[in-house]
């Protein structure tokens, strides 16, 4: 039983990242009729916005080393410790949360760039043609970041005090069950950021015009709004949750330039069998791969299917586009003209 | 009546061609009988020697690449008689002359293996057709070891293996053509098991986290034989695949699965992004299982994943083919020399791929010869002392070096950046040396066709 509620609480962090790009591919599919297959790198930036912010935090003077005797050998001091001590040292401790400052503003000018220069010469082109297109955006992404941090996983870490485990478990009476603190928090902000997106769609204006678009983006332009405008942000939403999905992950896994195509995968299936173009459907299926995931990870599944770990996900999603082609919540008519 | 010769341009040309060809054949012929036993892969002609180093420079294992490289370079530098020399003073027999190799200079060219086998193999395959290497060095992977060695037994070009730890890169999977320097997983099981159970008690149930591969097999196999001789109990022994970053999915089972040690059988990135979320995100090292402390083994164990690691590292077992800190003078002068060359101490991984660049290097100078076969019987069987691991031999039967082995500990209170692991206990080589015969396998020829033909 603990090793079940253990497995789902697993599930949840990895299913909170799936979502949220998940989420972000629906919305640009949705609004704009774009698939984008650059939206995992979006998702690789995000992490890198939180390396370059650590990175600066981090900027150091080369301190000679006395300790070391055999050679001339140097340390690197930041200058924010050098400055200011020990207010200086927990600064760049809570560098990751931190980080999102500056993700929130890059990732919506990416998002904003990426649509104006590029995305929209291509709303009237076949699918196929989006798809290599924005694909090879991702490599060029790709590349670039690749020339600036190199090509190995940088580690980030949380915060001192909201790494390590909590135990849970005992909150619902139950023992042994601790997880990592900064796993749960994911999750919790991944639900805090599709909460926002939901809520921005259904209760502003600007949200109802979007999902009037949406819906019908003829009879909106008829009337005289400017869906175009409106699409462009949310491009550029779109782009910051993928970037804060990103950012948020480093101390989880630490990011390297590939990370963005790892995600990118696992995000269309949950595209696909959550239902193109819908919104709950992505975010659901997002958090359902995720804990099937982690669960055929288990070793009595594995004892039972060796290596079911590696295709558990494509394998369900070929069972539910098999007995539900339109996926879990698809609407009619979406992507099958 | 007279004969007139009637030249023309063409028949002269045609004449003195034929007649050029008919008197240089002879010469042909006796040059091919005078060295019908030196026609060999990339026998170097010029003023200089090419070597091949081939070294992870993307992949999880890229920073073991980046040290290793780093070493290689020092070691040109000192077979060309550059810089202090490094170990090549404290070598002992050696037959180095600090003038390169057979007075030829040496060069070199690299290659990214990418941690994978097939961009190993292609890489290799570049240095030796195109640059012409004659040798090939390198690797931090045994599945890349395994693979690049079965190549340059075809090519008929020595690979001194750089790090590959894995059993079967000597055993079941052994060329003639390959030689390792670095020690392997049935070392680490018989020199870690003792001191595991002298630590943690010979009531243990232990739970493998296992890199889904060649190395990762042969590792597990030997640390669950080894902790087994001790009387531990073995729970779970789970593969996972190499460089998949998020172990937690792993991870999650361990602590309710009744074990109350975690033997990771990672390395290099793997080891680093395993640890730790092991230690910072689980908080392992600080549960009670079974009314003892949780313990975690890393049986393959670097200053490099130390460093990556961070605090995590820290009290952490496991073994070492060598350590920068050792008291001895030839492991003074290669850390000095690399320290100063580099602003850093070298890792394992440096030390062994310069070690082996100047072994291959001796073996030509004692052989007087770059022909392979030569070479070969150069390095089998070659004991030798000055290398940083005290008295070491090149085993013949498997082409395995036989020396002491580390076991060490990440280092509680660290001094400096650099002072990561601690040596506890020097393991004597005769306590690591078995029968060639265990893993079986065969070298093979020695004379093959290779690139040559």
């Amino acid at each position: 039983m603990d090793a079940l509620i253990l497995q789902v609480l697993n599930g949840l962090d990895k299913g909170g990242a799936y979502a949220l790009i998940a989420l972000g591919l629906t919305l640009i599919f949705g609004t704009l009729g774009v698939v984008n297959f650059a939206h995992g790198a979006l998702f690789m930036l995000g992490a890198f916005c939180s390396v370059s912010f650590a990175k600066l935090l981090t900027i150091s003077e080369r301190v000679r080393d006395e300790s070391v005797t055999f050679f001339e050998a140097y340390k690197e001091v930041p200058y924010l410790e050098i400055w200011w001590g020990e207010t200086g040292k927990s600064i760049v401790d809570w560098a990751v949360p931190l980080s999102l400052l500056l993700t929130v503003p890059v990732m919506l000018l990416v998002g904003v760039a990426m649509e104006r220069g590029l995305i929209r010469f291509f709303y009237k082109r076949s699918h196929a043609e989006q798809i290599l297109v924005t694909f090879g955006l991702a490599i060029v992404l790709q590349e670039i970041v690749k020339s600036f941090f190199g090509a190995n996983p940088i580690p980030l870490a949380a915060p001192a005090a909201l790494s390590g485990s909590a135990d849970i478990g005992s909150l619902v009476g139950l023992h042994g069950i601790s997880y990592p603190l900064w796993r749960m928090i994911y999750f919790v902000f991944s639900l805090g950021v599709i909460g926002a997106v939901f809520a921005f769609l259904q209760l502003t204006t600007f949200g109802m015009v979007v999902r009037a678009g949406m819906a019908d983006r003829e009879t909106v332009g008829l009337l005289g709004i400017n869906i175009g405008r409106r699409f462009t942000v949310v491009f550029g939403i779109a782009a910051v949750v993928a970037g804060l999905a990103g950012s948020m992950y480093t101390p989880i896994l630490s990011p390297n330039y590939h990370l963005g195509m790892d995600f990118l995968v696992l995000s269309f299936v949950v595209v696909v069998v959550g239902g193109m173009g819908s919104l709950g459907g992505a975010v659901v299926a997002g958090f359902l791969l995720g804990i099937l995931q982690s669960f055929a990870s288990m070793t009595q599944v594995k004892a039972i299917i060796p290596g079911i770990d590696q295709i558990i996900i494509y394998l369900v999603a070929v069972v539910i586009l098999l007995a539900l082609p339109r996926g879990l919540m698809g609407r009619r008519g979406v992507m099958e003209a | 009546m007279s004969i007139k010769l009637e030249w023309s341009r063409r028949r002269f040309l045609t004449t003195s061609a034929a007649l050029g060809a008919g008197l240089a054949a002879p010469h042909v012929f006796v040059r091919n009988a005078w060295s019908q036993d030196k026609v060999f892969c990339n026998n170097p002609t010029g003023g200089t020697v090419t070597l091949g180093f081939n070294v992870p420079q993307s992949g999880p294992y890229a920073d073991e690449g980046a040290d290793e490289l780093r070493a290689f370079q020092l070691a040109v530098k000192h077979l060309n008689g550059e810089g202090d020399g490094g170990m090549i003073p404290t070598f002992k027999p050696s037959s180095l002359k600090g003038n390169g190799i057979l007075g030829k200079k040496v060069a070199f060219v690299t290659g990214d293996t990418q941690t994978k086998s097939d961009a190993a193999r292609a890489s290799a395959k570049r240095m030796v057709e195109a640059d012409k290497a004659i040798m090939i060095s390198g690797g931090s992977s045994s599945g890349v070891a395994v693979a690049v060695q079965s190549l340059c037994q075809d090519m008929g070009v020595i690979f001194m293996t750089g790090l590959t730890h894995s059993n079967d890169t000597t055993g079941k999977d052994k060329r003639r053509y390959g030689f390792r320097h670095f020690f392997n997983a049935y070392m680490s099981g018989v020199a870690l098991g003792p001191v595991l159970a002298e630590e943690y008690g010979k009531d243990r149930k232990a739970y493998h986290l296992t890199a889904d591969y060649t190395w990762g097999w042969t590792q597990e196999e030997s640390m669950k034989n080894a902790t087994e001789a001790q009387g531990w109990q073995t729970v779970q022994t789970v593969r996972t695949p190499l460089g998949a970053g998020d172990f937690s999915q792993y991870l999650t089972p361990v602590l309710n699965s009744g074990a109350d040690v975690l033997i990771l059988n990672h390395y290099g990135g793997d080891m680093v992004n395993s640890l730790r979320q092991a230690v910072t995100q689980f908080d392992m090292k600080s549960k009670q299982v079974n009314g003892k402390n949780f313990e975690i083994v890393v049986p393959l164990f670097s200053e490099l994943m130390a460093e990556g690691a961070g605090a995590a590292a820290k009290g952490i077992l496991g073994t070492a083919n060598w350590d920068w800190k050792l008291d001895n003078a030839a492991t003074k002068a290669f850390a000095k020399s690399f320290g100063t060359e580099y602003g850093r101490p070298p890792s394992q991984a440096a030390h062994t791929c310069y070690a082996q660049t100047l072994l291959y290097a001796n073996a030509v100078e004692m052989a007087g010869t770059f022909y392979p076969p030569e070479v070969i019987k150069a390095l089998e069987d070659f004991e030798f002392d000055g290398l940083g691991n005290g008295p070491t031999l090149y085993r013949g039967a498997d082409h395995q070096c036989f020396k002491d082995v580390l076991v060490v500990r990440g280092k509680e209170e660290p001094a400096n950046q650099f002072d990561l692991m601690e040596v506890v206990k020097i393991v004597p080589r005769d306590t690591v040396t078995y029968d060639a015969s265990i893993f079986g396998g065969e070298l093979g020829p020695a004379e093959v066709k290779g690139c040559a033909a």
